[in-house]
């Protein structure tokens, strides 16, 4: 029962297209958990059904022991959820600093606050230097983004939702498009998260993700084939002929 | 160094009628300012929030006939007509902003465009309240501190320190944290939700805050012409000052200022020489559109800057460095 998020029975169509057929997940403080499938599986749809970009037909999902399933995206995120995009979603025309202010700004009730200048809130300037610090981007703080690496900018997308501090947070192919040794980088980097925070992530890399991962989900045509142990799954014989390949 | 230029700008604003010789050209001052006061209220819509709005001419219409029917229907002064239109126009604002925000984009701009049309229908055709196309004229200029607001150039100062203070408060406003937040909603709506936004209502705030600057130059332009008609809230007048916002550059402080000063100036001195002086604005914005994409402001922001890096030498200098890839090439 000390499931953080779960997942029951979640419905979601376009037009006559069935995205996600009756999604059971559930996944407990702490723990790793893979979702796997061939593209067009609906992983990102199960992704964006979880955060509220999309609202499911049926099923509910559970946040922290609340229901979450009528509430919009940020309420959700306000609720303990962050989330990283498959496709780079950054704030271009700003620092690095500026992107993980605007993260931090977020959570705190500074957001409402109609005067003073941004750039000069000493504390989340502060506590950003210490987000960027911690992905190994101190330095780059104060470069306008289009000066970055794309490896950087992926850093930097997981940089803004652990600087949320989230219960619940959801990786996006985090490794999507990176050479073979920015992707020992980043694994790193979600290596050094603490325990406190669960985290759900999409992955295609398998070698890497499966090194990274407690529990795994097999989506395909969004119905969940198998899920289970790291092991349990790769064990099962249609993981194999429905994902890994023969 | 920028504070330098603000400081030489704020002289030459406050010597304009020494030196404009003139009443004539005084009015064409203030109405530069009322003019850049109608396009940074836009501006916030535009550039900082990224609606783009073609019904923006229905709050300075809407203010002006206000305040206008106030003064003359019930015999209100200015003060209590002024404060009247300017509160009926942020509510009216916020209403259409709870329709107008379930769009974005081209459908944003549709339904603000219908919302200016059906504004504009009324001050034309509900002729017993408004004066249908004569407008409503006889209207008469405030008098705050028994100063005569009648003179071209006392009124000069007064709009120039309404300029002013709407200036500094937006200025203030856009780079508060509340100021990052509506930036973000423009560049990534979905990012912004998902970092616990509440994208709507900033969007919503930043609306009725823009229609409220809107009703302040609504009041101005009535001061100033003492006379409203359908044309101060027609689509043609919309159009204009977004036009404006786009050729000055929108997202900047200044870029809207520069775009009414451009459009200002050359209605009342192109048409002095020129009868298709309509035209000439054309080509103007033609030009602008085509060679400096982003408005004046930013294009005159980025000479300058390939400017200071050409003149640190040859040799390739930090900022050089900094910058590399596309700057480079531009520069060879």
């Amino acid at each position: 029962m000390n499931a953080v998020l779960q997942i029951a029975g979640l419905t979601k169509a376009f037009g006559g297209l069935k995205v996600t057929r009756a999604v059971d997940l559930s996944v407990t403080r702490g723990e790793r958990h893979l979702l796997i499938g061939p593209n067009g599986a609906g992983k990102t749809t199960l992704f964006n059904l979880i955060a509220g970009d999309l609202r499911a037909d049926a099923g509910s999902v559970t946040l922290l022991g609340k229901d979450v399933t009528r509430l919009s995206t940020h309420q959700r995120a306000q609720h303990g959820l962050a989330r990283t995009y498959q496709i780079l979603t950054l704030f271009n025309r700003d620092t690095l600093l500026h992107n993980v202010m605007l993260a931090l700004l977020g959570k705190s009730r500074l957001r409402w606050k109609h005067w003073g200048m941004f750039s000069g809130e000493a504390a989340l300037k502060r506590r950003a230097l210490q987000v960027l610090e911690s992905v190994g981007l101190a330095q780059k703080g104060e470069l306008p983004l289009e000066q970055t690496s794309y490896g950087e900018k992926r850093r930097l997308e997981i940089a803004m939702a652990l600087a949320q501090a989230p219960d619940v947070l959801l990786l996006d192919e985090p490794l999507a498009g990176l050479s073979s040794e920015e992707r020992d980088t980043i694994l790193g980097l979600l290596q050094s998260i603490p325990r406190s925070v669960t985290i759900v992530m999409i992955e295609h890399d398998m070698e890497v993700a499966l090194a990274f991962a407690d529990s795994v989900t097999l989506l395909h045509y969004g119905e969940v084939i198998t899920a289970g142990t790291r092991q349990q799954v790769v064990d099962d014989p249609r993981t194999k002929e429905i994902y890994l390949g023969h | 160094m920028k504070r330098a230029a603000l400081v030489v700008l704020l002289v030459v604003l406050a010597c304009v009628p020494a030196i404009a010789g003139g009443d004539y050209f005084i009015n064409v001052a203030s109405q530069v300012l009322i003019a850049a006061l109608f396009a940074l209220s836009l501006n916030l819509l535009v550039g900082y929030a990224g609606l783009t709005s073609l019904g923006h001419a229905g709050y300075l219409g809407l203010a002006g006939y206000l305040s206008g029917w106030l003064a003359l229907n019930m015999q209100w002064g200015h003060v209590g007509s002024g404060i009247a239109a300017l509160a009926i126009t942020t509510v009216i604002a916020a209403l259409f902003g709870l329709v107008a925000l379930r769009a974005t984009g081209l459908s944003f701009l549709m339904i603000t465009l219908a919302f200016g049309q059906i504004l504009w229908g009324i001050a034309y055709r509900w002729a017993s309240v408004t004066g249908g196309d004569n407008g409503l004229s006889g209207l008469t200029r405030p008098a705050p501190f028994g100063l005569d607001l009648g003179r071209a150039d006392v009124f000069y100062y007064f709009t120039l320190a309404v300029f002013l203070i709407v200036w500094a408060v937006m200025a203030l406003w856009v780079r508060s944290p509340f100021g990052a937040s509506i930036c973000g909603t423009r560049d990534q709506p979905r990012r912004m939700s998902a970092l616990g936004y509440n994208v709507w209502l900033i969007r919503w705030i930043t609306f009725i805050v823009s229609g409220f600057f809107g009703a302040v130059a609504g009041l101005m332009y009535v001061y100033y012409h003492q006379f409203i008609s359908p044309h101060s809230l027609s689509l043609a007048n919309s159009a204009e000052m977004l036009l404006m916002v786009i050729a000055g550059g929108p997202g900047t402080l200044v870029g809207p200022v520069v775009g009414a000063a451009l459009v200002v100036l050359l209605k009342n001195v192109a048409s002095a020489y020129i009868d298709r002086w309509i035209m000439l604005l054309g080509f103007v914005f033609i030009f602008i559109v085509m060679f400096v994409p982003g408005g004046l402001v930013p294009g005159f922001r980025r000479a300058m800057q390939r400017l200071r890096k050409r003149s640190s030498g040859p040799a390739p200098s930090a900022a050089v460095i900094a910058q590399p890839a596309r700057p480079l090439k531009e520069a060879q």
